[in-house]
């Protein structure tokens, strides 16, 4: 092993995704052995490419109003085909089931009447959105793209935690990391076959054409962005770019007569299809949050309509719902028959007298969340909570008790990452991307890893400090061996060099000053 | 092309080309100190930042000509300022400007700000920003297709040039010493191609000329106006054959007729009056722009409910 691994090894409670006990794992052989080939230091000024050059390409996220770049680790995160198989039908699984949720909530009801799932929990969500009941996307699919969050256990076997069908974000870091990775470490990754992640951008674009209201053959596709001071905002444009979709804001549409245009040059366009993000409470000033001043007066009577599809749509909050969450293994087997593929996380909701009174007095030993946060807002992990805050917890859950869970606290897995010049594991995330296009559902293969980087650190979001590495899931025959293919070269113009004819005119010229030295006149 | 992503392009031009103006202008005003003892200085200075549009002061010195003009992120006429709204505009426009266009702006913005500008000798400052303007504008014209977006970003960057350059002629008119119209040459750049064109023997008349009127010389006012009423010609799909319904194509050319069509021997009469209606022409014509393609961008904003 390098130098840089020498001394490394794993936390003792998490799951350590390259060293377990019996040594180095076969994913990560072929990598740190390219590694080992570099010496420590060229590896950390490799390291430090990678910022600089995030910074140049302004490839940053918002804290505060402050741009910052996003961290990415030098070390990949790695992961097999047949474990890649497992996490791509889960993944899939769990969309199919959350689509037909979602049907059914905003359609018939017949989870409520046959008894899976209680109707007080879905209309008591904040995110249920009564005007949307009824309305049937063109295509029926609701998620667009959603984002499920796994973890790997104790014994590495990957669980959900969480769910994203509102508007998951991220996917452009799985992107740029890509690219970025190649031109920083080109000895690692040329001996490895990569899944490619390029195709993301199409596969979108095709998912959304194809929700298109009918009876439009070529749909005009935006991307709508809340605004430059957006956090994801560098997401956003890398879509629409990628795309080859306008990116508007939402003082760039005009509703009308129950239909979108958008505001250019030449006077208005018609929209089609809103990808948008946005979350629902802005989006439309005249349903919603009267003073949003980022939506569009009018685009939720124009989805109505049938004349404009907003994707994700809107509503689709009951399905991440944390309480919810809790449903999705029995939803999976009502709706479609089949026992859920990825394992979800024990899960105590504190609704339920029996499940309260035991979380209450194990508050120091478990996490509490709240149902309808993201980006780990809100969340609190009990074994490092000061006792005043467990006591305003217990308040608050007193008061509220719908609008919490408890879950025990699961130690992520850990993948080295370089810290201070160092390796030192580090507690990791995955976040598959999967596009519902109506016919399939695409997983991106690898999605985006996030990094804690604080020792110790479990939550993983940006704002909390998090960096990302590049996920890898290799082809079956993962490395690339040293057989090179021999091909018969076409005879090839070379581009002329030399023959300017200058060099007999410069030897003159040269001759001709000594000349004059030597015999002056 | 959407009308906020137009106006952000419109600004990109405008705002790149007057950082880099800007640096001409004032190393113009540190060379006339140099050259012309008799010069005040203080007034020159007062001048200078009155002519720029700083807040006007009373007492100014060369330091306060380069904190309000070069480096302080604050002020608005300042070079960082103006750099800092170049890059945000692009950040706007962010999927419309080719990303390498992008990635020069970005890099030039990392550069300037936080006071790494004022960390460098002034001569080098200037160097670096000149040429960081003429990467970014070269990438502008290999990358980016010459449509729409292309289109408003040429005209930003005319409409933008003729209005420093006839605050460059303003300036030098005002300090009225006998090298004026050798500095406003080398503040435009033009004082290689000016002797090429007219020899080593020359006159004020000859040098104004050579500014105002020159249809080759690309910093030249005239060669400029020509290049904003060829931008808007081909932006104005519905142009009619009978004159000119667009207001800023009309101002643009009877700027230009004036010029053009002045009789030789009285080019240098009246200058600073001529120079000052110039530059109010290029704000009629910046507000032409942005009521005709632009204020779409201007939405109505929702009020029920509250």
């Amino acid at each position: 092993m390098s130098l840089l691994f020498r001394d490394y090894a794993g936390t003792p409670k998490a799951f350590d995704e390259v060293v377990g006990a019996e040594g180095v794992r076969v994913a990560y052989g072929s990598v740190l052995r390219q590694l080992a080939k570099l010496d420590a230091e060229e590896v950390r000024s490799r390291a430090e490419y990678l910022k600089s050059t995030y910074l140049d390409q302004g490839v940053t996220f918002d804290i505060g109003g402050e741009e910052r770049p996003f961290p990415l680790d030098i070390v990949p995160r790695v992961l097999l085909a047949n474990e890649w198989a497992d996490v791509e039908a889960g993944v899939a699984q769990r969309v199919q089931a959350l689509e037909a949720f979602l049907a059914d909530v905003y359609g018939e009801g017949r989870a409520f009447r046959d008894g899976v799932i209680p109707r007080k929990v879905v209309v008591t969500s904040p995110h249920y959105h009564r005007v949307m009941a009824g309305v049937r996307p063109p295509n029926g699919v609701r998620c667009h793209v959603a984002g499920i969050d796994l973890v790997r256990d104790e014994v590495g076997r990957f669980r959900v935690l969480e769910d994203n069908v509102r508007v998951p974000s991220g996917v452009s870091y799985v992107m740029t990391n890509r690219r970025a990775m190649f031109s920083a470490l080109p000895e690692v990754t040329s001996r490895h076959r990569i899944r490619p992640v390029e195709g993301y951008p199409l596969q979108l674009l095709a998912a959304l054409r194809a929700a298109a209201p009918s009876g439009v053959k070529d749909p005009t596709v935006v991307v709508l962005t809340p605004g430059v001071f957006n956090s994801a905002y560098f997401e956003h444009a890398l879509l629409a770019r990628m795309m080859g979709v306008e990116l508007v804001e939402g003082r760039d549409l005009v509703c009308h007569n129950g239909r979108v245009s958008v505001r250019t040059t030449q006077g208005l366009r018609p929209v089609h299809v809103i990808y948008r993000r946005v979350d629902d409470e802005f989006l439309d000033p005249a349903q919603f949050r009267s003073d949003s001043m980022i939506g569009c007066a009018g685009l939720i009577t124009a989805a109505r309509a049938g004349n404009v599809t907003i994707a994700n749509a809107v509503g689709n909050g009951v399905a991440d719902d944390k309480l919810v969450y809790t449903y999705i293994p029995d939803l999976i087997r009502y709706y479609l028959s089949e026992e859920p593929k990825l394992a979800s996380v024990d899960t105590w909701r504190l609704e339920e007298p029996a499940h309260r009174e035991e979380v209450l007095d194990r508050l120091d030993e478990l996490v509490l969340k709240p149902v309808d946060g993201s980006g780990g807002k809100g969340i609190v992990i009990g074994p490092k909570a000061t006792p005043r805050q467990l006591d305003a917890l217990r308040a608050r859950i007193m008061k509220d008790p719908r609008g919490w869970i408890a879950q025990p606290v699961v130690q992520l897995s850990t993948v080295p990452t370089m810290i201070d010049g160092k390796m030192a594991p580090r507690h990791v995330d995955l976040r598959p991307f999967a596009v519902n296009s109506g016919d399939d559902v695409y997983v991106l293969p690898g999605g985006l890893t996030r990094v804690a980087l604080p020792e110790g650190e479990l939550i993983v979001n940006s704002s909390h400090g998090g960096g990302s590495k590049d996920t890898w899931v290799l082809a079956r025959d993962g490395v690339r061996g040293k057989r090179r293919r021999r091909r018969t070269r076409d005879s090839v113009a070379s581009v002329p060099l030399g023959g300017l004819g200058e060099e007999r005119l410069a030897e003159q010229q040269a001759q001709q000053q000594q000349t004059r030295v030597e015999r002056p006149c | 092309m959407l009308s906020r992503i137009a106006e952000s392009l419109f600004w990109i031009g405008r705002y790149l080309e007057r950082a880099e103006d800007t640096c001409r202008i004032v190393e113009m005003h540190l060379q006339l100190l140099v050259d012309d003892p008799t010069v005040d200085q203080d007034d020159a200075a007062i001048t200078l930042l009155a002519v720029m549009g700083a807040p006007s002061v009373e007492v100014a010195s060369t330091t306060e000509v380069l904190r309000a003009l070069c480096y302080d992120p604050v002020s608005p006429a300042s070079v960082a300022a103006t750099l800092g709204g170049a890059r945000e505009a692009a950040r706007r426009a962010r999927e419309t400007v080719s990303s390498e266009v992008w990635e020069a702006i970005n890099t030039t913005w990392n550069s300037v700000k936080g006071g790494r500008l004022q960390r460098m000798r002034p001569t080098a400052a200037f160097r670096l920003v000149r040429e960081r303007c003429a990467v970014i504008t070269g990438t502008a014209d290999q990358t980016m297709s010459h449509d729409e977006g292309w289109l408003f970003l040429t005209l930003g960057r005319s409409v933008e040039r003729i209005d420093m350059t006839a605050r460059l002629i303003s300036i030098a008119q005002v300090a009225g010493t006998q090298s004026a119209w050798s500095n406003v040459l080398r503040g435009c750049g033009a004082h290689h191609a000016f002797v090429r064109s007219y020899g080593g023997v020359t006159t004020d008349r000859d040098a104004a000329e050579f500014v105002l009127l020159d249809r080759l010389f690309p910093r030249s006012v005239v060669h400029n106006l020509r290049g904003a009423e060829a931008a808007l010609g081909a932006l104005d799909l519905a142009a009619s054959t009978r004159g000119y319904e667009d207001e800023a194509t009309r101002l643009l050319g009877t700027a230009r007729a004036s010029l053009e069509y002045r009789d030789p021997d009285r080019v240098l009469d009246d200058l600073p009056q001529r120079m000052a209606e110039l530059q109010r022409t290029c704000n009629k014509v910046s507000q032409a722009i942005t009521e005709r393609y632009f204020s779409g961008s201007t939405a109505a904003s929702w009020s029920g409910g509250n």
